[in-house]
Formats: structure tokens, sequence, C-alpha cells
């Protein structure tokens, strides 16, 4: 019996190797990984001399691909746990109007708009997690449905208390404000000056730095992303929501709490969708009734990009993270190459097909051993 | 012949079941059934389909409440509103197809549901991935599956080391009594045997095995008792030594007709 285990250093040492290489291969991320490196090879050529790898352009890539980030990890997880959710787009939307109407409409103090706001997304993401676990409906469905509810009550709402769509004067009700600094800020502001200073990045003509610092949603994105990575591969949480999507049956049976499980990942992504809301409404100072259109598909996208299965049970976050990535370098590569940004769609389509093509390939390897 | 089943003297059955009704609605599925199990031995629960095997399963693995009927474990009255409780009382089942999550690792399907946690940070439990990784390691050699690496995706098994894979769970996590559903149905003979071979090393542990299947032979291979079902009742129980492969086979069809159409295919039904 022992025999396999002592077996000769030499021969146990190459069973080790080909282990690994086979476990690399068999990584859901394996593609994201490729593909940012392709991306980014080719816009070192493509993009090269158009400032898009100085400073302010990689903060502007950089951004996109954190607002996209903070969704795609939530998009991520509870895709692996089998569910979609595609009120996600909406959800930003109104709970920006969550935090702008009580702020300018009824002058609350603004760090209890947002407090207000993420009460009201996580009940959201409650009650679309609970309709999903109680009926068995596709939440392919009952999130279809709650991305025209609320589509439809962030512009009947912001109608009705400010007779228009766009809601501003958040930045004045919000200015110096703790929650304006945490969603909107900047970190690193010194080492920037010092880059600056020693000639590393640039001046804008007023004598700024060209990157004042680390913007809060990258922020945001990293620690998000940090700690859904962390939760997915390390935590009893992670086996839980790996086995909800895998098969729910079994889990069940095995005593894993699929339904909350499933209810809390919906109360992420509405949580995730109001952080960017609360970035983008203090970022901007406003709040707009057609924010967030379609970001549902471009945090799905990301997260099928990194290698989630669209049937669950397989993916991983860092996956979503680097496809939220690819997705953020293309849509500014093909604006500072000076391409028509409508091959940004072309491109993302083409890419969704390779990811999708690419993902059920690996699943057979990992299924078959091969 | 003496009697294979040797099972330990002393104490009460690990299960017992007396005149156990459970009906749903205007339907009767068990109309009085009556079983013990030892420790150390291989049950056997014969029956067509439609006899009330799963129902009676069921009931013994938490899944439904008894409608009337004694239902003891270890010579304790119990009342079981959950699979949970079941299995706190030592009472693993073993589902046919619904075990295992091929997609995930083998230790994570080892230890799923009852993750070994090395620490805890607020609401979240770090997993001793090392611990269970080691521990599903050993397991499997146990069996006499050779992992190279158990991290490797379950659905890289085959069904009978699957089976194997659930059985050596239920057992490392302290099961008393095992129910075996339908392990056999779906494989081949060479994934068979490997699977009849383990449940008859399971048992020389102590544990009691229910094993469910409506294949004589494959009972017939393991099991030192044997209980038919017929139409929600109870047809009697038989140790080895007492009944043989073919009384077994007309028992269990209680039907003249399909013993008569068995005998023309040969027996080979």
């Amino acid at each position: 019996m022992a025999e396999s285990s002592v077996v000769v250093p030499g021969q146990d040492e190459r069973l080790r190797r080909q282990s690994g290489l086979r476990r690399l291969l068999s990584r859901p991320d394996l593609g994201a990984l490729a593909g940012t490196v392709f991306v980014f090879a080719f816009f070192a050529v493509a993009a090269r001399g158009t400032g898009m790898f100085q400073a302010d352009g990689v903060l502007n890539w950089s951004t996109v691909s954190g607002y996209l980030m903070v969704i795609a990890v939530g998009a991520a997880l509870l895709m692996i746990a089998g569910e979609f959710d595609l009120s996600v787009g909406s959800m930003i939307g109104f709970a920006g109007m969550m935090i702008a109407l009580p702020t300018v409409a009824f002058h609350w103090p603004v760090g209890l708009s947002v407090l207000f706001a993420f009460g009201g997304a996580l009940l959201i993401g409650f009650l679309n997690g609970l309709v999903v676990i109680r009926t068995g409906l596709p939440s392919f469905i009952v999130t279809l449905a709650s991305l025209y509810i609320l589509r439809g009550l962030t512009i009947a709402l912001s109608i009705l208390f400010t007779n228009r769509t766009i809601v501003v004067g958040v930045k004045d009700a919000a200015e110096g404000s703790l929650v304006a600094f945490l969603f909107s800020g900047t970190v690193g502001d010194p080492v920037f000056s010092w880059l600056a200073d020693h000639d590393v990045i640039g001046r804008l003509p007023n004598g700024d730095p060209s990157v004042r610092g680390v913007p809060m949603v990258i922020v945001w994105a990293l620690v998000i992303a940090a700690a859904g990575h962390v939760v997915l591969s390390k935590t009893k949480l992670g086996n839980w929501i790996f086995a909800s999507g895998g098969d729910a049956n079994a889990a069940r049976n095995l005593g894993v709490p699929v339904g909350v499980v499933k209810v809390s990942l919906f109360m992420l992504t509405a949580f995730c969708a109001t952080v960017f809301a609360a970035c983008q409404v203090f970022e901007f100072g406003s709040a707009s009734s057609d924010r967030g259109l379609l970001k549902e598909f471009e945090a799905i996208i990301a997260a099928v990009i990194g290698g989630c299965l669209l049937t669950g049970g397989y993916g991983s976050v860092i996956g979503a993270c680097l496809g939220a990535l690819i997705f953020g370098v293309v849509q500014m590569g093909i604006l500072f190459t000076g391409v028509p940004n409508d091959w940004f769609r072309v491109f993302l389509g083409g890419m969704l097909l390779i990811a999708v093509l690419f993902n059920n390939l690996i699943r057979r390897r990992v299924v078959s051993g091969r | 012949m003496t009697p294979q089943a040797a099972p330990a003297a002393a104490g009460p059955p690990l299960i017992e079941v007396r005149d156990l009704v459970k009906t749903f609605g205007p339907v009767v599925a068990l109309a009085g059934v009556s079983l013990t199990v030892l420790a150390g031995e291989v049950h056997c629960l014969l029956g067509d389909n439609g006899a009330g095997k799963s129902t009676l399963i069921k009931i013994l693995s938490g899944v439904h409440r008894p409608t009337a009927g004694d239902f003891l474990v270890e010579g304790a009255r119990v009342d079981f509103a959950s699979p949970r409780d079941a299995l706190d009382r030592g009472i693993a089942t073993v589902y046919q197809d619904l075990a295992m999550i091929p997609l995930l690792s083998i230790t994570r399907n080892f230890f799923m549901g009852r993750e070994p946690v090395r620490q805890r940070l607020g609401p979240f439990s770090f997993m001793d991935t090392a611990h269970a990784d080691r521990v599903a390691r050993e397991e499997m050699r146990r069996i006499g599956i050779d992992v190279r690496d158990p991290q490797q995706a379950v659905g890289t098994l085959s069904g009978g080391e699957r089976q194997c894979v659930a059985i050596a769970r239920a057992v490392y996590f302290g099961a008393k009594v095992l129910i075996l559903d339908e392990p056999t149905s779906a494989l081949g003979v060479a994934q068979t045997s490997v699977v009849l071979k383990f449940v008859r090393q399971v048992r020389q542990k102590g544990v009691g095995v229910i094993f469910i299947t409506h294949n004589v032979r494959h009972a017939y291979a393991v099991g030192d008792r044997f209980t038919v079902l017929n139409r929600g009742r109870t047809l009697g129980t038989f140790a080895k030594s007492e009944i043989k492969v073919d009384q077994l086979q007309t028992m269990m069809a209680g039907d003249k007709e399909l013993q008569e159409l068995s005998d023309e295919l040969g027996g080979t039904v």
C-alpha cells in the first residue's frame, strides 16, 4: 500500500511536475491571463507614442477597469454559485438616485444618504435572491424583471421629486465629507508629487502632477477583489459557493446551506453595484437615471472572459479581474489609437466568443483529467 | 454453512424500525415495515420499483417523517426533522448520483459541508487545506485509488471510484450506519466489483450497511441478511444461510409471470 507513496524520488518528482503543469493548465483564469498579455502587447505596439502608457493614460484605463472590476467580482462569485444578476446595471442607476435624491431633494446629510443607499441595495439584493430561491425560477428571468423595475423606478422617482432625470448638486452637499473622500478621493498623493518632482511623471499646465493619486474606485476594486479571492479560494464559504453552483442538490444533501449562500451573493452584487454608483455619483457630483446601462452585461462578460462557466461551479475572482482589465485596456486603447469606437464592440464580441469556446475546452479537460 | 453475519452480539441494534407506515395523502407508500440493522452487517434491502425502498430510506435518513410506527437508533426512539439530524446520529446516506460535484477537487468534495477550519476571521472560516489534502490522499490510498493530486477534479475519477469516495467520506466522518442507494446500478462489471469489495471492507470496521438494490446478484455477493419489500410491506428478513439467490429473485419479483419470463431468459435478469 505504501508503495505508491514511497517511490523512487526521481519518479515522484516527475509526477509532481506533471501534476503541477496540469494544474496550471486547468486553472480557470489561464485564458484571461493569456488574453491580458496579448492585449497589453498589442497596444504597446499599436498605441505607442499616444500616451496610453504614460501616467495619465494609465490612470485613464485603470479607472475604467477599476469600475468594472468592482461589479465583475460580484458577478463572478454569483456566477460560480450558479446564478446571474441582470439587475446590476439598473441597480447602479437606482443606488445613485438613492444617494442623490435624499441629499438634494430632502437635504439629508450625505453620509446618511449613502448608508440609506447601501441598506436599500442590500434589501433589493436580498429580495432578488429570496424570489430566486423560493420559486426555483431561473435567476435570469427574476433579475430581468428587477432590471426593468429598478430602471423604471429610477426614472419615475427622479422625475417625481426633482422633475428631471439628472439630479445635480451632490458635489456641493458632499464637499469635504468623509463619504466624498471614501468614494471619490485619491490616495498616495505625496508619492505622485514626489514622482512629478523627479520628472518620472509629467505635470499639468497648472503645475499639478498629471496624476494626483490613486482614485478610490481602484482601491475599492482591489480590496473587493482581494477579499473575494481569499473568500473563494481559502474559506469554507468559498467551498460552499463552488458547491452551490456545481450541484445544488448534492451540496444540500451534504449540509451546505445553498439558499443562504445564494441570497448572500445576490446581496453582494447589489453591494458592488452601490459601490460603483457611489464612486460615480461623487466623481461627477450628480446622479443620472441612465447610469449603469448595460453594465450587467459588461460584468458578466468580464467574469466569462475570466474563466467562469455560465453553468456555475467553476471560475475565479482573479480571472474576472483580468477580464475587467482587458475590457478597460481595450476600450481605452481603441480611443487612444484613434480607431472608431464601434470596433470596440466587435472586438468585445469576438473576445467573448473565444473565451466561451476556451472555457468549454478547459472544463472538458478538468473533468477528463487530460 | 455458518452465517457470515457475526454482528456484535452486545447492545441494541443500530437501527430498528417496527411497523413503519408512511402515507402521502391517499397514497400508502409503506404499510407496515419492520427492519433491524446490526453493527458489522451488510443488510440488503431488495424490492422492485414502487416497493417502498426509497420511502423507507428517506425516513431512515431524515428526509421524511413516518406517519406511524417505531423508529429506534441504538435503542432510543428518534424523530428526525432533517437529514442533518440523521447525520448527527451517525446515519449517512450515499445517493446514487447526488454525491459528488464533478468540477470540484477530490479534497473539496471529501470535506464538503464539514470543512476543517484552521482559523476564524469574523464571519469567514479559513480552511485547513494542507490537512484536508493530506486526509483526502490518505483515505483514497486506503480504498486503493492512487490519487496523484487530491486537487484533481472528481470528474476525473470513474463512476465506481466516485462511489467509493462517497462511502469513504461517510465512514471518515463517523457514520455508524451507511445507507447505500443503488450504488452499483449505473456501473459496469469491473466498477461494481470495486464498490462491492469496498463495502465488505467497510463492514469489517463495524459499520452497519444498508444496501439498496434490485440486482439480487450484487446483493448476494456482499449481503449478510436480506429484507425483501413488496408493495409497502416486508416479506421477511433472511440470513444468507437460509436462502438461495433464486429464491430471493422469486420473492423479489413477487409475480409468477415475471419469474417465468426470467427463467425463459435463462435467469439472467
